[in-house]
């Protein structure tokens, strides 16, 4: 059988089109987005980016219900947007098989919660699998289906950033078409009114004592030592094998419902139990309500970041390699790139020093210095909601002068900040909006949205105007400025401040990677002219440093955005060749 | 005595958007293309904005995990100089590091809250056998200065005896047809600086 060297999340998509599936609807979210991504290359696949999680499930949904393979792919806090249709899709269940990929953060890399979506499975009583490699990536996603159709539920796939960011082998099969399956009329399924619900609910439960007593293939034994015994799944799995090479281990395949007789027979089996799992003791709980002992859990592993086979030897008291300490580095954390549009609405909010209730995505960074200008970040579109709780809870406090803004971009806008933007107006609330629109939907890696005229394919569709859409949500004013013109943000800002009721301001400028063709030449600062005000290293730009008592521009970051010239009092900042 | 490619554990350090997932990549063919076990594992998103990443790739048949663990790594390609120190908690005892000698300061350096450390070349080869390289200067003097990537693997290859023709065949499937020569020039510039 031929095979690649595969991304998990390549590998994944590669299962889904070998299962035969038909949509795929997602929004883009770390470690997932590659997913739909890869997909979408596939002819056969009919593949979008939908405005949040949740319509992506619902598209998906409808596909399902109307007889297709449909897949839908999201970040774990995405489950939380998504968790609506979800825990009812529960009970109408699919026609069409329907799989949800969640993608865990473990330690964070991209993330602002550590939540594990085995919890959603759980609670929403849908199976879930786990793959611990990039063929099980591609094996699993097909099984899911499987799943699906036979026990007619959707069937959840979690991955990890370690999973889903890392390659290994995965092998190639053919396509297996899946027809589109009839539809019937059938309230009792699909209108889940109380009446219907009720008779769907212990549907529910019968499916999952089912799953939970089936041998599915996805359960597999390795004995080894009966001394200890360890129970483990995707990525922990992989810990276990490299740090524990003696002991037994049992690796589930599908972590909901957990398999009990695989698992009971198994700690009859050895003399130690140990359940090592990331984040959450999901399976470590439900086991000892069992009765079955757990002699090394979550007391010795933790619930906070990735497990390592580091921690895992430590646990067992087994000798680690030497380690040569690292000196102490001053951090790199990232930052906002040379050339981002967002950085001079950041620099003139700073300058104003205004309160502002921030967003998710790239100019999350404009929290950290030197700019430091965002006071939170909480989730998708959550800056427009709590701007207008923040507002009214500072006034009773008796602060009537206070300078509050939100910022939000322009794909999490549209993601989940419309909403609150037309209930901030229908409300009278009194907040000044800004939309970084960089027309993109940046962290993620450039994913088109509805605000870009653009889809999946880079083809031209019909584009969402912001201006109008704000309008719309009967904003008392929308007024569209350069991002990257200060000036012109700092009047806005000023004269949005000073205005009662919902302000929108669009500060537009395409994100500084996407949009190469606006860039220039280096620019340069005049060592005699300048005075070491330090004014332009106010910007937080990469390319800016200071050395011998002024600052200099590295040539290799600059893109010539000319922002720090607007920030130079002496006009010591100039193109190359002056 | 080195590692060879046979069995051998790579951490990749660098700063976001310095070319460290192509480098990645090209081992990863490297591995394909022998027949060997390869495992391979990136950071992607809020990392790359010119922040730390990290990127590890292991080879044959020892690497069940695609990570690498603390002391466990046979090399570390470090694509910046204050990166390479960092990281060297990853290095095996009688490791090597291969460390473009280039300084990149993170912000906070550029705002003067913190200070650029001083005498890295000197304490790196105090702590490990260390092979400084000026791949900035050498990937500019082939013409193309984003070839840092290249020039540390030229230096990789030369450093695990390894056969050119074999790293070139990787390196021309992993790279755009357009740039496999700047690229081919940078990598050769890389491994004569052993």
């Amino acid at each position: 059988m031929p095979q690649k060297l595969m991304l998990g999340n390549e590998a994944a998509a590669r299962g889904a089109w070998e299962a035969g599936v038909r949509l795929v609807s997602s929004y883009p979210g770390t470690p997932s987005t590659e997913i739909t991504e890869y997909a979408s290359k596939y002819p056969e696949i009919y593949a979008e980016w939908a405005a949040n999680e949740k319509v992506a499930l619902e598209v998906a949904a409808g596909a399902s219900m109307g007889g297709a393979r449909a897949l839908c792919c999201m970040k774990h806090v995405g489950v939380n947007v998504a968790a609506d249709p979800l825990y009812t899709l529960s009970y109408t269940g699919v026609n069409g098989g329907l799989v949800i990929v969640a993608a865990d953060d473990p330690g964070m890399h991209s993330s602002q919660n550590e939540q594990d979506s085995r919890m959603h499975a759980r609670a929403s009583q849908v199976p879930m699998l786990e793959p611990s490699d990039s063929e099980e990536c591609r094996l699993y996603m097909k099984k899911a289906f499987e799943i699906s159709e036979k026990y007619d539920c959707p069937v959840m796939l979690r991955t990890t950033t370690r999973i889903a960011h890392a390659r290994s082998m995965a092998q190639m099969e053919d396509r297996q078409e899946a027809p589109v399956k009839d539809y019937q009329k059938n309230v009792s399924k699909w209108v889940m009114t109380p009446a219907f619900a009720k008779m769907r609910h212990p549907v529910v439960e019968a499916r999952m004592d089912a799953l939970s007593a089936e041998d599915n293939g996805l359960v597999c034994l390795e004995m080894r030592s009966c001394e200890i015994g360890v129970i483990c799944s995707g990525m922990a799995y992989q810990y276990v094998r490299e740090a524990l090479p003696g002991a037994s281990i049992l690796k589930l395949g599908m972590v909901n419902p957990l398999p009990k007789n695989a698992i009971v027979d198994f700690a009859g089996k050895v003399r130690k139990l140990c359940v090592i799992e990331e984040l959450e003791p999901v399976m470590e709980e439900q086991i000892a309500s069992w009765g079955v002992r757990v002699d090394i859990g979550k007391k010795d592993t933790g619930r906070q970041g990735e497990l390592s086979g580091r921690k895992i030897r430590t646990i067992f008291g087994l000798d680690n390699p030497e380690v040569i300490e690292s000196p102490g580095m001053p951090a790199r954390p990232p930052v906002l790139c040379p050339g981002c549009p967002h950085r001079g609405v950041y620099a003139v909010l700073s300058k104003l020093k205004c309160t502002v209730t921030g967003d998710i995505g790239c100019y999350t960074l404009g929290s950290s210095a030197p700019l430091s200008a965002v006071d939170s970040v909480l989730c998708m579109g959550a800056s427009v909601g709590m701007s207008q709780g923040f507002d009214r809870a500072r006034k009773w406090a008796g602060e009537d002068s206070r300078k509050l803004v939100a910022v939000i971009g322009d794909s999490t806008f549209l993601h989940s900040g419309v909403t609150s933007l037309l209930s901030a107006s229908y409300n009278r609330a009194n907040i000044t909006l800004i939309i970084l629109d960089n027309t993109t939907t940046g962290m993620t890696g450039h994913q088109p949205n509805p605000a870009t005229g653009f889809d999946i394919h880079g083809e031209p569709t019909t584009r969402i105007d912001l201006e109008e859409l704000c309008r719309a949500c009967k904003a008392d004013s929308v007024v569209t400025v350069p991002a990257d013109d200060m000036a012109k943000v700092e009047a806005a800002v000023r004269g949005a401040l000073s205005e009662t009721g919902v302000s929108v301001i669009i500060a537009r400028k395409a994100c500084a990677l996407l949009d190469k063709k606006s860039r220039k030449d280096p620019l340069h600062i005049q060592p005699d002219i300048c005075r070491g005000c330090r004014s332009c290293m106010r910007l937080g730009c990469p390319a800016i440093a200071f050395a011998d008592g002024h600052a200099v521009i590295d040539p290799s970051l600059c893109v010539g955005c000319g922002l720090c010239s607007q920030t130079c009092a002496f006009n010591a900042i100039v193109g190359r060749n002056v | 005595m080195r590692a060879g490619m046979d069995n051998v554990s790579i951490v990749i350090v660098g700063v976001g958007g310095q070319g460290t997932l192509l480098a990645s990549r090209i081992l990863g063919a490297f591995g394909v293309n022998r027949g060997t076990n390869v495992k391979v594992s990136e950071v992607h998103g809020m990392a790359q904005r010119g922040g730390t990443v990290v990127t590890y790739i292991r080879l044959g048949d020892c690497a069940v995990s695609p990570l690498i663990e603390d002391g466990c790594a046979d090399y570390i390609l470090s694509f910046e100089l204050m990166e390479a120190a960092r990281a060297l908690h990853y290095l095996k005892k009688g490791g090597t590091v291969i460390t473009n000698t280039q300084c990149i300061s993170p912000m906070s350096v550029v705002t003067g809250a913190a200070a650029y450390p001083e005498d890295l070349p000197a304490r790196l080869k105090e702590k490990a056998d260390t092979i400084l390289v000026d791949a900035y200067a050498l990937a500019e003097k082939a013409g193309e200065t984003r070839a840092v990537n290249l020039v540390l693997l030229g230096a990789l290859c030369a450093l695990t005896q390894g056969d050119a023709a074999e790293w070139e065949k990787a390196i021309s499937e992993c790279v755009p047809a357009r740039s496999i020569e700047v690229n081919l020039k940078a990598f050769e510039l890389g491994t004569q600086v052993i």
